[in-house]
């Protein structure tokens, strides 16, 4: 038998049909749906009297409109918002798949969910109609957005019509610098691919660096694989990932936890497998990075200076100069002294509780600067609990973050939660586009310890200047 | 769905690369649990003020091109999230087609169930259809996906590949769905024998 990726043994493992032209029908293990991309399915479904296929698999959780005001029992003001959310109540009932609402502590951010309920297991193929679902390839599983065409399908059939993407393989080397932290690496690959760089391809990342993450770092970094443009970003399983997993409430228990575990070690790329790309960065090089412009491959090192567009070729001149203009900064600034207003600690990249761990050391003792606005929001309700019961919530609290309930929050402006016009914020989330957080709102990317540190200086701040 | 087959029609050129599908379709209105309505707010930030009225230099704002139905876009076209709300407002609009050197993989696959033709051609082509489309409402275009070939105004033809099941599908407005129902028997297999192997999943 010749060499397989992790890829190619997942998807071989989900193949329900094979066309001629190569064109298949993949298998889906988990289904997980929000109220945003959801609604329109569902209708779809009543319209044409079919029914979910396989409930048991699909699992629903308001994320995106939710409030995360510690208020939010009394309801959510905007009326559109409160229509989708009741929408999905009322579709996770009638359709009587699994439902986290509201009201129930285990409600949080979709890809936050997931794994945390132990939904997410390697192996599986897992889809939301949401592209940060790549952030459950963290465990080995294939997993990717799907716009709400593909959710109403996966949910009448199980499956979604695919044709296979390409192996591209990142390897980070070595080790990380003190400072240096999960979200800095994936950030600084896509510095180096493009937001374009993976489109076609999923990416399997590897190397010692990736290796040494905890499962929350590397959500992180599976998570931002659709920054970079591709379909997916899987990690090979491992004991951290088995560890991870063990005991949660939906994986697999006694002797079914032994049988999985030995088809989840038989999932990691063959000796001699081929990849059509390879990119190899080293651990060591890697610097805390920030964004400063509105597209995520706008990185750079915190030591950088803005960017002059002359600098760059063809149609990203335009691009950076459109993107200086909008984030209101000049060629030749210095990035730690760029001044910001808002620091926003969460999302589905950034809202674990090693994240907050992560802040706690940082902000522990400290106050944040006069006039800021800085606010962290847990990603579940079962994250919330465990930082109250470690202490976080009092040191967050302490210093002057506003500590809220779990939601998506600032990480996209869906909800009560956003940017005013000129407002500048250093933010943990995944997008820097025009209007993300916000209308006119400008944004920059950053891991916690660096959100942690803006909030406590009012800039831009290289972490490693505070360690 | 609508069946795509053959249009002529203008072109707005848009060569700003890398737009997002927060520019195609701000969050805001991602509210609605309806598929239609959404073309009023195709590229809202960059076409209306604060104050709703119309940003004049916006292409899509020009009496020229406010009927477009091609659109010529810079690379790496529909990057971002998910949502499918960005091909139905560009449905909404009018717009049936796309053309960029490259287009996010998710942004490309929705616009397939939604009647619209994404076409991907290396840039010295797309340049030449910029240029084309920058002339204005006298330059119509025409793509016939049958033939796979675009017709410029000046009569030039350049031909594009399209997936042979998409573009099926797309010409005779097939919907997925029922087409998967009918290998329904290759899934109950399929989930039979993954169950025997996989009982934890």
């Amino acid at each position: 038998m010749s060499p397989k990726t992790l890829y190619d043994k997942i998807w071989d493992a989900h193949v329900a049909h094979e066309a001629e032209d190569g064109t298949c029908l993949l298998y889906i293990d988990r289904h997980l749906v929000h109220e945003v991309t959801s609604p329109q399915a569902f209708e779809g479904l009543r319209m044409t009297g079919r029914k979910v296929r396989a409930p048991e698999k699909t699992i629903a959780v308001p994320d995106h409109n939710v409030p995360t005001t510690l208020d939010r029992a009394k309801g959510i003001d905007n009326e559109e918002s409160r229509i989708q959310v009741e929408a999905l109540d009322k579709n996770a009932k009638e359709f009587g798949v699994h439902y986290y609402p509201v009201s129930d502590v285990r409600q949080g951010i979709v890809h936050i969910v997931g794994p945390e309920q132990g939904w997410t297991l390697p192996g599986m193929t897992v889809v939301c109609g949401d592209s940060h679902t790549a952030t459950h390839g963290a465990f080995g599983a294939l997993a990717h957005g799907i716009g709400t065409s593909e959710v109403e399908h996966v949910l009448a059939t199980q499956t979604l019509i695919q044709k296979k993407s390409k192996n591209m393989k990142v390897e980070i080397t070595g080790k990380l610098n003190p400072g240096v932290t999960a979200k800095d690496i994936t950030l600084a690959v896509i510095g180096e691919t493009g937001t374009a760089g993976g489109t076609g391809y999923v990416i399997e990342y590897t190397g010692e660096a990736i290796r040494n993450l905890s499962m929350e770092g590397r959500m992180t970094v599976c998570n931002m694989a659709i920054e970079g443009g591709a379909r997916a970003g899987l990690i090979a399983p491992d004991e951290t990932t088995f560890e991870y997993v063990k005991g949660r409430p939906h994986a697999p228990k006694g002797g079914q936890f032994e049988q999985a575990l030995e088809y989840w070690k038989t999932l990691f790329t063959d000796e001699g497998a081929e990849f059509d790309k390879i990119i190899t960065l080293k651990g060591e090089d890697i610097q805390p990075v920030v964004t400063w412009g509105t597209s995520p491959e706008d990185v750079l090192p915190i030591t950088g200076v803005v960017p002059n567009p002359e600098d760059f070729e063809g149609g990203k001149v335009e691009a950076a100069r459109r993107s200086i203009e909008y984030m209101g900064l000049t060629p030749g600034q210095k990035l730690t002294d760029i001044e910001i207003d808002t620091v926003f600690i969460g999302s589905c990249t950034n809202g674990r509780i090693e994240d907050f761990r992560a802040v706690a050391e940082v902000v522990k003792g400290k106050k944040i600067k006069d006039g800021m606005r800085a606010m962290i929001v847990p990603g579940s309700g079962l994250v919330r609990a465990q930082a109250e019961e470690e202490g976080l919530a009092d040191i967050f609290r302490d210093a002057g973050f506003e500590w809220r309930l779990a939601g998506c929050s600032m990480c996209l402006a869906m909800n009560p939660d956003q940017l005013s016009e000129g407002e500048r914020c250093a933010a943990t989330s995944n997008r820097n586009f025009e209007g993300r957080q916000g209308y006119k709102g400008r944004t920059h990317l950053v891991s916690p310890a660096m959100a942690a540190a803006a909030a406590l200086t009012g800039k831009l701040t290289d972490i490693r200047d505070l360690l | 769905m609508e069946k795509f087959q053959k249009l002529t029609g203008i072109a707005a050129p848009m060569p700003l690369v890398n737009i997002d599908t927060d520019m195609i379709i701000p969050k805001v209105f991602l509210k609605s649990i309806a598929r239609t309505g959404f073309g009023k707010n195709l590229f809202d930030e960059m076409r209306y003020n604060r104050d709703g009225t119309e940003i004049a230099d916006f292409v899509l704002n020009k009496p020229q091109y406010r009927n477009s139905e091609i659109l010529v876009a810079g690379d790496n076209f529909g990057c971002g999230s998910s949502r499918e709300h960005a091909p139905w407002a560009i449905a909404d609009f009018g717009i049936k087609c796309v053309i960029s050197t490259s287009f996010a993989d998710i942004f490309f696959n929705n616009c397939f169930k939604n009647g619209i033709l994404p076409i991907v051609l290396p840039q010295e082509q797309v340049d030449l259809l910029m240029a084309d489309a920058e002339k204005g409402e006298n330059a119509r275009m025409t793509v016939d996906l049958e033939a796979q070939e675009i017709t410029t105004s000046d009569g030039e033809v350049i031909k594009f590949d399209v997936d042979p099941h998409r573009k099926h599908c797309l010409i005779e407005g097939l919907d997925d769905i029922g087409q998967t129902m009918q290998k329904a028997e290759s899934i109950d297999t399929f989930e039979a024998q993954a169950g025997a192997l996989r009982p934890w999943v």
